[in-house]
């Protein structure tokens, strides 16, 4: 086996055509790593601004969550019956359960009095809400009616608010007639649906809310006991709730968000287009070095096609110059998507991050993109006829 | 004697070609009678655009026979598929008016792509082979040069080699000499006569320069797509 392989040995033709040109082979390279940073930097925005539709959902302390089936996004929750949250109890394995109410209400600019829309959370200060620290802490504040813990990542259309706080200001704000005062400041950030945050207890949110019915909540986070299979009691649950309530793990309750986003909207379409662009781009430089490869060594192929060589042999070192491009060319995209990615989490706060689906993604693109041009450049090899070199 | 040494390699009867169609087309080797035997060394002349460098890329396999036999190497090349043609190719040097040298590769990478037609050897010894060719064409301290940094002479010279490389049964070449200089030419003319003639390998070579006449075993003169054998001891002819 071996010993065939070795005999088998030949010269890299393939691998000095190209390193022999520096020049072209950096072009090459300039090239297919622009591309595969123009792929890595879309990719990344659409990811990322997915990921950034739940920020807030990838907070809830919860294993399960309860919605209403009429809820299909955080920008249109409706309310299901609280007694369905009491039910899961029952379970042997649901070790607690916190209601939340989930609505959008008209904030008061402190200082232009302008109002705006604000996403509200309403729990008991009592119950676990969110895994951030800074919230549970200041829970307790909140059992006093009119106080609200305010995010401090919200826009700053919401009026200078934590500026304010900091400064040891009373802020004081109103939310349809009723006056509100920041009690503390927390760390959630903005999403698709709500340009800011703020948390309230269950009784100051229904006096914002006037509407609100006691018995009906939007959300329901469920805690199972230690080392239960979260999908298995959910299927359990499932089975036992009339069907007037859905149940969601906490990574489907993340996805059934995500999924709103990439159907309802066109932020998919647009940054998959431009990935798309970024594709084409790399072909079309890909192309061009390939095709000026070819057709610039074709007196020498055709001189290789006269001593003996068949033409696949040809078309198999034009394959392999293809795919050296995409070896060579992945590794500086890679380093630089890393670049970029750290250059966005740090301007943007989006949740950006080199996944390694994503890598492999835009190694599969740069590899169909260098073969798919190397095929093409191809078709210019039929005209090296080895007559003609006479 | 074996049977390969004996039968012609290139046996021409009757060979007939022409270009383009219908009434447009034109008549550029009529009747082509040509024998060439093992060890033999042949030089053809001729008026340029008589058809010498048709002749050669019918001998080399490179072009389809039209009209009349044409067998080389044993293998009658009239109808011949590809494959056919590609094994005829394999056993045949050539050596062209440029040198037509791979511009990436070293000298010594240009001669093994030559080495590495040969079945059945190890990359080792088409390596050690390619570098005795160099030798053998007196290039042996210039292996690593790539053909940019080589001089016309030595890069013809690295052109023979390898050609002579895959160990051909014949060689072509087309006016070996046109670039390069009087005495230059001369010394690679010499050399490729007798590095075939130690590997009893035919040549049929296609020149204009009357200074290496002297070279050949037997002189063909072509005029109008004929072929006429030239009495060498007649200078004037």
């Amino acid at each position: 086996m071996f010993v065939k392989i070795w005999q088998k040995r030949r010269i890299p033709l393939a691998w000095l055509l190209l390193s022999r040109q520096p020049v072209r082979l950096a072009i090459a390279l300039a090239g297919i790593g622009f591309a595969g940073i123009l792929m890595f930097m879309q990719l990344g925005f659409r990811d990322g601004l997915f990921d950034a539709s739940v920020t807030i959902h990838r907070l809830f302390d919860a294993d399960l969550v309860l919605a209403s089936p009429r809820s299909m996004s955080s920008i249109s929750m409706a309310g299901f019956p609280e007694r369905r949250l009491i039910q899961t109890l029952a379970d042997p394995e649901v070790s607690d359960v916190s209601p939340v109410h989930w609505n959008f209400v008209l904030w008061r600019n402190p200082e232009t009095r302008t109002t705006r829309s604000i996403l509200a959370l309403g729990f008991e200060p009592s119950d676990p809400l969110l895994i951030d620290p800074m919230v549970q802490q200041q829970a307790s504040y909140l059992q006093q009616k009119g106080r609200v813990l305010f995010d401090e990542r919200s826009r700053s259309e919401f009026g200078p608010v934590a500026d304010w706080f900091r400064k040891g200001k009373t802020v004081d704000s109103e939310v349809a007639g009723v006056s509100l005062r920041v009690a503390g400041l927390v760390q959630l950030g903005p999403s698709f649906g709500a340009d800011g945050n703020m948390i309230v207890s269950r009784e100051t949110f229904r006096s914002i809310i006037p509407g609100s019915s006691k018995g009906s909540i939007e959300l329901g986070l469920i805690r199972l006991s230690a080392g239960s299979d979260p999908i298995l009691v959910s299927k359990r649950l499932k089975k036992q709730l009339p069907n007037d309530v859905t149940i969601f793990t906490k990574k489907q309750f993340i996805e059934f968000e995500k999924n709103y986003w990439r159907s309802s909207t066109a932020i998919g379409f647009i940054f998959s287009l431009g990935a798309a662009m970024g594709f084409v781009v790399g072909c079309v430089i890909v192309y061009q070095i390939l095709y000026g490869d070819v057709s610039d060594h074709l007196p020498e192929y055709a001189t290789l096609m006269a001593m003996g060589y068949k033409l696949k042999d040809l078309l198999a070192v034009v394959a392999r110059e293809g795919l050296l491009l995409a070896l060579i060319g992945y590794l500086p995209a890679y380093a630089a998507g890393e670049c970029l990615y750290a250059l966005i989490r740090s301007s943007t706060k989006l949740p950006v991050a080199m996944e390694f689906d994503r890598a492999l993604l835009v190694f599969s693109m740069i590899l169909v993109m260098c073969l798919g041009s190397a095929l093409l450049a191809m078709r210019k090899l039929a005209d090296a006829d080895p007559a003609e070199i006479f | 004697m074996d049977r390969q040494n004996t039968s012609p390699l290139i046996n021409a009867d009757g060979l007939c070609h022409s270009y383009g169609k219908g009434s447009m087309s034109r008549l550029v080797l009529e009747n082509i009678q040509l024998q060439l035997n093992p060890g033999e060394v042949v030089l053809l002349t001729g008026p340029s655009g008589c058809g010498k460098t048709t002749l050669l890329t019918l001998i080399g396999a490179l072009r389809s026979v039209q009209q009349g036999s044409l067998e080389v190497l044993g293998v009658s090349l009239r109808g011949a598929n590809r494959e056919q043609c590609r094994g005829v190719r394999s056993n045949i040097g050539m050596i062209f008016q440029g040198h037509n040298l791979l511009r990436c590769l070293t000298a010594e990478q240009n001669v093994q792509m030559g080495a590495d037609l040969l079945p059945g050897t190890s990359y080792g010894a088409r390596r050690a082979m390619a570098r005795e060719w160099l030798r053998a064409v007196g290039l042996g301290d210039q292996m690593n040069k790539l053909p940019h940094d080589l001089s016309g002479g030595q890069k013809q010279r690295v052109a023979i080699a390898r050609a002579l490389a895959a160990k051909p049964k014949l060689l072509l070449a087309d006016e070996p000499t046109a670039a390069l200089d009087g005495r230059t030419g001369r010394e690679v003319v010499e050399l490729l006569q007798s590095l075939a003639k130690d590997q009893g390998c035919g040549v049929l070579m296609v020149t204009h320069d009357p200074r290496i006449l002297d070279i050949a075993d037997r002189l063909i003169q072509m005029e109008d797509g004929q072929l006429q054998e030239v009495n060498l001891s007649d200078p004037s002819g």
